[in-house]
């Protein structure tokens, strides 16, 4: 361990954003150091390039580009398109496509894709809310016990286990059954359920990186474990985090989804896609296609979108890690 | 100069290290599934109300002594940690529980339910497997190929899609459209009644085996691709097999250790999709049994399957453990 480190103040708050700017140049700084891997001329920084391997993923513009317009087509749809997605009309059940409903009505007689734009918001709101949170939950369980070890980490990691070994839909719906779902008890039940993973792979990085010297410098200086856990370790492991954090949204989606169609979503007149699904799978012998194949699609497009973005991620962030 | 006879090697002993290995584990998944059993009583105390009130109807407010008497025989005046330790004795002894909306014990529900989840299970893994491997190996083979991205554009579309929506479309093409097959799951009671109805139990597993497909294949891939850089691979080419022998012999062999564990780590995620398919097909197994649970707000049943469910996870992946270590001398048992 080197302990000839230039006599300073201790860390105060006010270099509390050096563990991160030190962080994002680190990696570049060693690229700059080994020879032949930069063209000559200006030097790039490791997010250029991160980027310009995703950039060259056809699959992964083609799944950002999915997501752009699904959510300019959620969000943004019902402005210009205007439907009333509260009150029912029987007299306009079951529609199939015209003109005045491009893609028909529903057995409400709700427009068919003013009701795609408005239950899309509701998947895509817990799905990214409840990804975001699992991965929150998840990489601070993970570094706390990868930075700490011993029995703390042999504890918090066993209990990762035992919820893993519970599929997480069954748990999942045992606490559905139990609390009546709104949107942000969905977000929350999804993410108290999916955080495993992300917990496991911080965990691997915080084992790796708690012996860095930065972070046996930080500890010299005498720098606490809070600080080891929130600037360092959790910052490093950026890369894996974020790809994750991206499959996690792919996943959420698809559970809520799942228990949506198991009646366990938002209650009416709310309504996700796999709640679309749910209903309109009621009428399959009836041939009423257009409550099945529009929110099918809806679902498999922004979910493989996800997985491209997830896997493109990844190559970008292995070509750092390569480069370190 | 006289030949010398190579001394014979020294194999490390293995035996102690191995058993030392099996018993932590054991021991790691006992406490495991301790946390489960916290987990689940946890989840009991979060059920809003009173027990007695959501067993016997609303109108029991006017009885007080039958609340009393109904607390007492179920144990539920005791404090919670000794409800804990009474509930886990008799879970230890097999007493998973009683359903009061059926009416029946959850043992005896799992019994009769249990035989066609794995039946279910066990055809559409074994499918999956025969299928996904060829799969994985032709891509790794042909990376970056054609081949590889057109079965790679499959396995993304179909983990993708929601299971029941490929149950719902295989209906519509196979039972609706081109009516060969049963739209619905055998329907009997017991496991001959399932067995002798085997075309009502193809599109339920061909569903789960398409998703399990999806998952299986591309991790074959990687676990290929993994082993054809390895050093091995390099000293077989260079003794001269064909390629044909270096991938069967060789990296095949060695690319599968890893499917041990990958077995034990999506038995869950194969058991939620088993739970989808059963309610998509009306198939009475667990899933579907656990799903109607739910619905209805049957706790005992949900937590006494969570717990079975739980404790399949954890023995699947300890077996895995145990494969691996065996198949796999490279593998040290040492703790992290």
């Amino acid at each position: 361990m080197t302990l000839n480190l230039p006599p300073g103040p201790p860390p105060g708050p006010e270099s509390s954003s050096m563990g991160l700017a030190t962080v994002t140049t680190e990696p570049a700084a060693a690229a700059a150091a080994a020879p032949g891997m930069l063209p000559a001329g200006k030097p790039r920084s490791a997010f250029r390039r991160g980027l310009d391997v995703f950039l060259e993923n056809k699959l992964a513009v083609t799944g950002v580009a999915i997501f752009v317009v699904m959510f300019l087509f959620c969000f943004l749809g019902p402005v210009f398109y205007h439907t009333d997605q509260v009150h029912v009309n029987f007299a306009i059940e079951n529609m199939p496509p015209s003109a005045a409903h491009p893609l028909g009505t529903d057995a409400n007689g709700y427009d068919v894709l003013g009701r795609l734009m408005v239950a899309g918001q509701i998947s895509l709101e817990v799905g990214i809310a409840a990804a975001a949170l699992a991965t929150i939950v998840g990489v601070l369980w993970g570094a706390v016990a990868g930075y700490f070890g011993g029995v703390l980490d042999a504890t918090m990691m066993r209990i990762v286990d035992a919820m893993l070994s519970i599929p997480t839909l069954f748990l999942a719906l045992v606490v559905v059954a139990i609390v009546t779902p709104t949107t942000p008890i969905l977000i929350l039940v999804i993410a108290l359920t999916s955080w495993l993973t992300t917990s496991r792979l911080v965990r691997g990085e915080a084992l790796s990186l708690r012996v860095r010297e930065y972070v046996q410098a930080m500890k010299v200086m005498g720098g606490g474990g809070t600080r080891a856990v929130l600037r360092h370790i959790a910052p490093n492991a950026i890369g894996t985090i974020m790809v994750n954090a991206t499959f996690q949204v792919a996943d959420a989606i698809a559970l809520v989804v799942a228990l949506s169609y198991l009646g366990l979503g938002v209650a009416p007149p709310k309504q996700d896609w796999g709640g679309m699904l749910s209903d309109g799978v009621q009428y399959v012998y009836d041939g009423y296609w257009w409550l099945i194949f529009p929110a099918g699609l809806c679902i498999i497009l922004v979910i493989t979108a996800a997985i491209f973005i997830g896997e493109g991620l990844r190559d970008a962030v292995e070509v750092r890690l390569q480069q370190r | 100069m006289a030949p010398v006879t190579p001394a014979p090697r020294a194999e490390p002993e293995r035996g102690p290290a191995l058993v030392a290995f099996l018993l932590r584990r054991v021991l790691q998944s006992i406490v495991v599934l301790l946390i489960v059993t916290m987990i689940t009583f946890g989840l009991l105390r979060m059920i809003p109300g009173n027990v007695a009130v959501a067993v016997m109807g609303p109108g029991v407010y006017r009885d007080p002594a039958a609340i009393k008497l109904f607390n007492a025989t179920y144990g539920f005046n005791l404090p919670w940690y000794q409800q804990y330790f009474l509930w886990v004795g008799h879970l230890a002894r097999g007493n998973l529980g009683f359903s009061w909306t059926l009416n029946q014990s959850v043992a005896s529900l799992l019994a009769s339910r249990m035989s066609k989840t794995v039946i279910l299970v066990g055809i559409s893994t074994i499918v999956a497997l025969v299928i996904a491997i060829p799969i994985g190996v032709i891509q790794a083979v042909r990376r970056n190929k054609l081949t590889d991205h057109v079965f790679n554009a499959f396995s993304t579309i179909f983990y993708a899609t929601p299971a029941f929506l490929v149950g719902i479309v295989a209906i519509l093409l196979f039972a609706i459209k081109f009516p060969i097959l049963p739209p619905e799951g055998p329907q009997g009671e017991g496991f001959g009644s399932v067995i002798t109805n085997f075309s009502a139990l193809i599109l339920p597993i061909g569903t789960l085996a398409l998703i399990t497909i999806a998952l299986f294949s591309r991790y074959m891939r990687s676990s290929v691709l993994d082993n054809l850089t390895e050093d091995y691979v390099r000293t077989a080419r260079a003794k001269g097999a064909s390629e044909r022998r270096v991938l069967i012999r060789h990296v095949l062999r060695n690319s599968l250790i890893p499917i041990a564990t990958l077995l034990g780590l999506s038995l869950p995620g194969i058991l939620a999709g088993a739970l989808i398919t059963e309610s998509v097909f009306n198939y009475p197994g667990m899933g579907y049994l656990f799903y109607q649970s739910a619905l209805k707000q049957d706790y005992p049943t949900l937590l006494g399957f969570t717990v079975v469910v739980a404790l399949a996870t954890v023995v699947g992946s300890l077996l895995a453990d145990i494969a691996y270590a065996v198949l796999d001398p490279r593998v040290r048992y040492v703790s992290s």
